[in-house]
């Protein structure tokens, strides 16, 4: 694959083991959702893990679930979800050939992603004030603190996860920038937009499932 | 297959139905349902990964495999959890026994 943009990759659209184009843009895309499909399965362990301690004390989970901030947490849900639509407005302007529009989409992507990490290192910080950080110095107002010891060691583990999966995903798209600006992307060849965008869905569906399950529960 | 163009508009469409979601998702929360509460939650979540997988991610005009590759994916998950949780709420059901 490495070997378009070569001499020999613009007298041929396609690697010669595969028939023609679409089967090598079919294979990639196969390639990287078997992928996401290893990664799907990385995180549900950490959702299973969360439905167990959460199915054995429901309240301690509800009441430390008060201590996170539902506005920071619905402004990052509103922000990642725009980030997924510029991705994918990138893709387009990829398969169109438009290379000002996928440099612009991209730098789009990267600007919501870190706007999506600043505001979660905001969130850390209080949590960190709060005394909220599972070990010897945690701190917790209610009763049943154990548990909701339990509830943070989830939430930092789960949005540990999923903010180092932004921040690679962040250089990801910086390289695919570099690959833009020099033209390297059009309708006869996009795959690397389209994985990468793959990939930064998926890290948009976790928090799709992290905000109501660690935001909203026993809010009512 | 997986070069056909989506258009800009229905990218933004399925955006709007997403944000829909998303206000429907934080009012229900706020709603007293009962153990309705995280089923409405779960729903929506799952509509939501929904439409971002058959739209955003193109799942919907790719090839039979890759639908195979998301669906299983998704069931070893619901497995996982499913013969998880079996065990955990099914302890002590029975007591222990020489005691």
């Amino acid at each position: 694959m490495s070997d378009h943009g070569t001499a020999e990759g613009h007298a041929l659209d396609h690697a010669h083991q595969f028939d023609d184009a679409e089967q090598q843009r079919d294979a990639s895309t196969l390639g990287m959702w078997v992928f996401v499909a290893q990664e799907i399965l990385f995180f549900g362990g950490l959702f299973t893990a969360y439905t167990v301690y959460r199915s054995a004390h429901p309240e301690a989970f509800a009441h430390a679930s008060h201590h996170l901030d539902i506005m920071l947490g619905g402004f990052n849900t509103v922000v990642l979800i725009a980030s997924s639509l510029t991705m994918a407005l990138a893709v387009h302007a990829a398969q169109l050939g438009k290379r000002g529009g996928q440099v612009l989409f991209l730098l789009l992507t990267m600007a919501l992603g870190s706007v999506f990490l600043g505001v979660k290192l905001i969130e850390y910080g209080h949590k960190f004030h709060e005394g909220f950080v599972p070990g010897p110095n945690f701190t917790y107002p209610g009763s049943e603190a154990r548990y909701a010891e339990m509830f943070f060691s989830l939430y930092f583990a789960m949005t540990g996860l999923h903010a180092l999966h932004m921040v690679i995903g962040i250089g990801i798209l910086a390289v695919l920038v570099a690959m833009a600006l020099r033209g390297r992307f059009g309708p006869a060849y996009y795959t690397p937009v389209e994985v990468s965008g793959l990939y930064w869905h998926f890290v948009d569906i976790v928090w799709i499932f992290l905000f109501p399950l660690l935001y909203l529960i026993g809010r009512h | 297959m997986s070069g056909h163009v989506v258009s800009a508009r229905s990218y933004f469409a399925v955006f709007l139905a997403l944000m829909v979601f998303t206000a429907l998702t934080v009012w229900a929360a706020y709603t007293e349902l009962g153990p309705l509460n995280n089923v409405v939650m779960l729903g929506i979540a799952f509509i939501k990964a929904t439409l971002v997988i058959l739209f955003f991610m193109h799942v919907w005009y790719s090839e039979q495999l890759t639908w195979l590759v998301v669906t299983a994916s998704f069931a070893v998950v619901a497995v996982m959890l499913l013969l998880t949780m079996s065990d955990i709420l099914s302890r002590g059901l029975l007591g222990t026994p020489g005691s």
